[in-house]
C-alpha cells in the first residue's frame, strides 16, 4: 500500500471531520438548547460560503473576506431566528422540520437568484496555495493545514464554552427547558437568538473554509445537511463530544472508503465487481456505519442524560 | 346508516371530481391535463401510504421517496435489461413481474430501515428515516451501470394484461382506482384491531405495553405495509414519466410529500390526496409564472406551518367532531 | 400456599441514589397486598420494576414459580399482570369505550377476521361496557377520554385494569387526587373484587389501605422495615416510628 497516500487521505479524512463538526456543532447548540430542528442549517452553511466567496471577489483577499463574512452570516441566522425560528420553538418538531424545510427551499431560490445558478470559485491567495512537505516526501496543501488548525481551534473553543461556561451547562443538562433557562435570569429571547446566530457562523464557517477547494453551489447545504445528521445521531443528539468523535469518524471513513475501497474489493473479487460495488458501498458506508451504532447503541454514542 | 360527516362528503365530491374531469380533458383535448391529473393520483397514492405511519402511527418518516424510487428502478432496471442485454435473471418488460419485484424490494428496504429506525422516536426517527433515504439516493446515484445521477429512460412500459400503460386514459384509470383502493385500504386498516392498537401507541405507548401490547411489532408492521404501497406509487411513477433518476429519492422529495399529507391534513382519509392535489397544482401555476418558484412556494409552507393547524381538512370539521 | 408473586433481592440506583434497595416481598393469590411509606420510598419504582417498565439491578421477579425479571412488560401483561399509573395514562385521543375495548382486545386472542371494524366486534364492545358499568361510566363510554373529569379518568384507570382480566393488579395510588365521596365508592368497589383478583395497591389514603388491605408492607427509603396483618404493622414500633408515628 502507498503509505503517503494513505498519509494524504487521512489528512483529508481529518479535515472532512473538522468541517462536519462545524456544522454539526451549530446543530447541535440549536437542538441541545433551543430544542429546535433545523434543516435550513444546511442553508445557512450554503449562504455563509456564497457571502465569503463574493467578498473574495470584491476585496481580493480570502482570509479578510472570511472575517467580513462570519459576523454578516450571523446576521443572517439572526434574522432567520427573528422572523421564522422563534414563532415555531412552541410547536412540535415535525412542525420545525416542515417549517425549515420551506425555509431551505427560500433560502436556496434566493441564493440561486442574487448569486446565479453556476456557484463560483473562489481563488487563494498564492501563500495559502502551496503546499507543504510534512516529513520526507508527505506533502500537503497548504491550505487543507489552515482547515484542519481552524477546524481543531473552534473544537477547542467550543470545549471550553460548553465545559466551562453558563451557557454549556445549559447545554450539558440537556436543557430544552425553558423555564430552568429563565430560571437562572437570562433574558430568553435574546439568549436563543444568540445561539442561532452563534450556529449560523459555525455553519457558514464551513461553507467558507470548503469552498475555495470545491467552490460555492445552491446544492451544497443539502447535501452537508444529511451527513450532519447522521454525525449527530451516531454522536448522540445534543451531545457535543458525541458530535465531534462521530464527525472525525465519519470524515475518515467516508473519504477512505472512497479511496481504498476498491483496492480493498479487488482482493477479493474480480476487478470488475470491485469497480462497481466499492463506489456503491463507499457512498453508503456512512449510513451502514450508522445503523451498526444504532443497532448497539439506539440512542447514540453519548446519548444526553436527560431527555 | 350514519349521517355523513362534512369531511365524509368532501372526500366523495373530491373522489367524482377525479373520476370525472381527466376524462372530459381528454375528450376535450387537452390531454396536458389528463397528465396533470396522473401526476397528482400518483402522488396521493404516496401521500396515502405516508398519512397510515404519520398521521395514525405517529411516525414521521422523511425518507418515503426511497420507497417510490426503488418501486420505478424495479420497472427502469428490468426494462434496461430486457432492452439492452445483461442480467437475464430480471430482465423483462412484463409488469406482474416488474410489480412483484417492486413491492417485494420495498417491503425488504422496510423490513430493514424500519426495524433499525423503530428502536428510537420523535426526532430521533425522523432524522433516520431521512439519512436512510439518503443512503438509497447516494447508492442509485452511485451506480454507473444505470448513468448514476443523469437517470434511466424507461424504453418500453410495463405490460400488463387487459391494460395498454401506453394509453395515458387507461394509465390514469389504474392510477385513479389504484389511489381509491389505498384510501380504502388505509381506512379499513385504521379502523381494524391493528388499527387501534397503532393509534393507541402514538397516543400512549406505555399504556399499550401495560396492557400486552408489543408496540414495536404494530409499528414495523405498519411500516412495511407503509412502504409497500409507496413502492407501488413508485411502479405507477416509473411508468408514468418513463424517465427514473435517483433524484426521485432525494431528500427534498420526502419532505414535500410529507408537506403534502400535512398540507392536506394528517389522520384524514381524503387528506393526503387533497394535499397532493394542492400542491401538485401549485407546483403548476406557480412555475408557469416564475422560474424561481421555489420561493412563494418555501413561503407558503411556511405560512402553513404557523397557521393551519390540522391541513385544509381541519377547515371542513364541524365543531362536534 | 406458594405466592402468586414473588420478589427477591430487587435492587434498583438511579446515579447513586438506591430507590429499591433488596426488596424481598410475596404476594399471595388472592389477597390485597398494600405498600404503604413515606414520599420517595421508592413505591412507584417497585412497581415499574414489577410491571416491566424498569430493568432492575440485581434480584429476581418470579410469577407463579416462572422467573419473569427480563421478560418486556408486554410480556408481563400477556402472563397476567397488569397496573394503573399513578399519573393518569390513557388514550387521550380516543373514546371511554375504546380505551376499555383495546384492554379487552389484548387478551381476545388472534382472530382471522383481522381487517373487521374493531369498533363492530360485538364481543370485545360488550365486554368493555360490562367493565364501565362496573366502574359506574356507562353513561361516559362514547365521551372523547379527553372530556373526562380526573375522578372520571381514576375510573377509567380501573375499568381498564378490570378488563384486561390479569391475575394481578399492581394499582399505584388509585385514590389520588379524589374527593372523599369518590374514595369511598372506589375503597367498596375494591372491596367487593377481594378474592377474585389479586391486588398490589399502592396508597397514601391509610383509611383506604386500612379497609382493604390482608397484608401491609411498609417500605421506607427503597427497604421493606416491615410485613404484616394491618394490626401487626399498626403496633409495630419501627413502622410507627418512621412512618405512621408522624401523626
Amino acid at each position: 500500500m502507498d503509505y503517503t497516500l494513505l498519509f494524504a487521505q487521512v489528512l483529508n479524512g481529518l479535515q472532512l471531520g473538522l468541517l462536519l463538526f462545524l456544522v454539526a456543532s451549530g446543530l447541535t447548540l440549536v437542538f441541545g438548547i433551543l430544542d429546535f430542528v433545523n434543516l435550513a442549517h444546511g442553508s445557512i452553511y450554503m449562504v455563509g460560503a456564497f457571502i465569503c466567496a463574493s467578498l473574495t471577489l470584491l476585496v481580493g483577499n480570502f482570509l479578510l473576506a472570511v472575517l467580513i463574512a462570519l459576523p454578516l452570516t450571523g446576521l443572517v441566522g439572526y434574522a432567520v431566528e427573528r422572523v421564522v425560528a422563534r414563532k415555531l420553538y412552541d410547536k412540535d418538531h415535525l412542525d420545525h422540520v416542515l417549517g425549515t424545510f420551506g425555509l431551505v427551499l427560500v433560502l436556496d431560490t434566493l441564493a440561486q437568484i442574487i448569486w446565479g445558478p453556476a456557484g463560483i470559485t473562489v481563488p487563494l491567495p498564492a501563500w495559502l496555495n502551496g503546499q507543504v512537505e510534512l516529513f520526507d516526501g508527505a506533502l500537503i496543501p497548504s491550505f487543507r493545514l489552515l482547515i484542519i488548525g481552524t477546524g481543531l481551534v473552534v473544537a477547542g473553543g467550543l470545549f471550553w464554552l460548553v465545559n466551562y461556561t453558563r451557557l454549556g451547562m445549559l447545554i450539558r443538562a440537556g436543557a430544552s427547558n425553558r423555564t430552568m433557562v429563565s430560571a437562572l435570569g437570562i433574558d430568553i429571547q435574546f439568549l436563543f437568538a444568540l445561539v442561532f446566530a452563534l450556529g449560523a457562523v459555525l455553519a457558514g464557517l464551513a461553507g467558507m473554509l470548503i469552498s475555495p477547494i470545491t467552490g460555492t453551489s445552491i446544492g451544497m447545504g443539502g447535501q452537508i445537511i444529511i451527513t450532519a445528521f447522521v454525525v449527530i445521531i451516531i454522536g448522540g443528539v445534543g451531545s457535543m463530544k458525541g458530535a465531534f468523535i462521530a464527525a472525525l469518524l465519519i470524515g475518515l471513513i467516508d473519504t477512505l472508503g472512497r479511496s481504498f475501497l476498491d483496492t480493498l474489493f479487488a482482493l477479493v473479487m474480480s476487478e470488475n465487481a470491485a469497480e462497481t460495488a466499492a463506489p456503491a458501498i463507499a457512498a453508503m458506508m456512512i449510513y451502514i456505519l450508522m445503523a451498526i451504532v444504532l443497532v448497539v447503541k439506539p440512542q447514540g454514542l453519548f446519548p444526553p442524560k436527560v431527555r | 346508516m350514519r349521517k355523513m360527516t362534512k369531511a365524509g362528503w368532501a372526500t366523495m365530491i373530491g373522489m367524482i371530481a377525479l373520476a370525472i374531469l381527466p376524462p372530459y380533458f381528454l375528450l376535450t383535448g387537452q390531454a396536458f391535463y389528463v397528465d396533470l391529473a396522473t401526476r397528482l393520483v400518483i402522488l396521493g397514492i404516496a401521500a396515502v401510504s405516508l398519512n397510515l405511519i404519520l398521521g395514525y402511527g405517529g411516525m414521521v418518516s422523511f425518507g418515503h421517496a426511497a420507497f417510490i424510487g426503488l418501486g420505478a428502478y424495479a420497472v427502469g432496471i428490468t426494462s434496461y435489461h430486457a432492452t439492452w442485454g445483461g442480467f437475464d435473471l430480471i430482465a423483462s418488460y412484463n409488469g406482474l413481474l416488474q410489480l412483484i419485484l417492486a413491492l417485494s424490494i420495498s417491503a425488504i428496504y422496510a423490513l430493514v430501515t424500519g426495524a433499525i429506525s423503530l428502536r428510537t422516536k420523535g426526532v430521533y426517527f425522523l432524522m433516520i428515516t431521512m439519512a436512510f433515504g439518503q443512503m438509497a439516493f447516494f447508492l442509485f446515484q452511485s451506480l454507473d451501470v444505470y448513468n448514476g445521477d443523469d437517470g434511466l429512460t424507461i424504453d418500453v412500459r410495463s405490460e400488463l394484461p387487459f391494460i395498454n400503460l401506453d394509453s395515458p386514459m387507461q394509465l390514469y384509470i389504474l392510477s385513479y382506482v389504484s389511489l381509491a383502493v389505498a384510501m380504502l385500504l388505509v381506512k379499513t386498516i385504521v379502523n381494524s384491531r391493528f388499527g387501534m392498537v397503532l393509534q393507541g401507541a402514538k397516543d400512549n405507548n406505555e399504556r399499550m405495553v401495560t396492557l400486552g401490547y408489543n408496540t414495536y411489532f404494530y409499528r414495523l408492521a405498519a411500516y412495511v405495509i407503509s412502504g409497500v404501497m409507496c413502492g407501488y406509487a413508485g411502479f405507477l411513477l416509473g411508468n408514468f414519466t418513463t424517465f427514473i433518476s435517483p433524484d426521485m429519492m432525494h431528500w427534498t422529495r420526502s419532505g414535500e410529500l410529507m408537506f403534502m399529507v400535512i398540507l392536506g391534513g394528517t389522520s384524514t382519509a381524503l387528506g393526503p390526496t387533497l394535499g397532493s392535489s394542492i400542491f401538485i397544482l401549485l407546483e403548476e401555476i406557480l412555475s408557469s409564472i416564475t422560474l424561481y418558484w421555489h420561493l412563494p412556494f418555501g413561503v407558503i409552507l411556511i405560512v402553513v406551518v404557523m397557521f393551519v393547524r390540522g391541513g385544509l381538512m381541519g377547515l371542513f370539521k364541524g365543531k362536534g367532531e | 400456599m406458594a405466592p402468586l408473586l414473588k420478589v427477591k433481592g430487587l435492587m434498583k440506583s438511579f446515579g447513586g441514589v438506591t430507590a429499591t434497595d433488596n426488596v424481598d416481598l410475596d404476594v399471595i393469590k388472592g389477597e390485597i397486598h398494600a405498600i404503604i411509606g413515606p414520599n420517595g420510598a421508592g413505591k412507584t419504582t417497585l412497581i415499574s420494576q414489577l410491571s416491566g417498565a424498569l430493568k432492575p439491578d440485581a434480584g429476581t421477579v418470579l410469577l407463579n414459580g416462572s422467573d419473569i425479571t427480563n421478560k418486556p412488560a408486554y410480556k408481563r401483561a400477556k402472563l397476567g399482570i397488569t397496573r394503573s399509573f399513578q399519573i393518569t395514562s390513557l388514550v387521550m385521543g380516543m373514546s371511554v369505550l375504546d380505551n376499555v375495548a383495546l384492554a379487552v382486545q389484548a387478551n381476545d386472542g388472534h382472530s382471522y377476521r383481522f381487517l373487521k371494524p374493531a369498533r363492530k366486534i360485538a364481543h370485545i364492545r360488550d365486554k368493555a361496557m360490562e367493565n364501565l358499568i362496573k366502574v359506574g361510566l356507562r353513561k361516559r363510554a362514547n365521551d372523547a377520554t379527553s372530556a373526562l373529569s380526573h375522578g372520571e379518568h381514576r375510573q377509567m384507570e380501573i375499568a381498564i385494569a378490570l378488563a384486561s382480566e390479569a391475575e394481578l393488579m399492581l394499582l399505584d395510588e388509585p385514590m389520588a387526587g379524589l374527593g372523599p365521596e369518590e374514595s369511598a365508592l372506589l375503597v367498596a368497589f375494591l372491596k367487593e373484587l377481594k378474592g377474585q383478583r389479586t391486588i398490589l395497591l399502592i396508597e397514601h389514603d391509610m383509611d383506604a389501605v386500612f379497609a382493604l388491605a390482608d397484608r401491609i408492607s411498609v417500605l421506607v427509603y427503597g427497604q421493606i422495615i416491615a410485613t404484616g396483618l394491618p394490626d401487626e404493622i399498626r403496633s409495630n414500633d419501627a413502622v410507627r416510628h418512621a412512618y405512621l408515628g408522624e401523626e
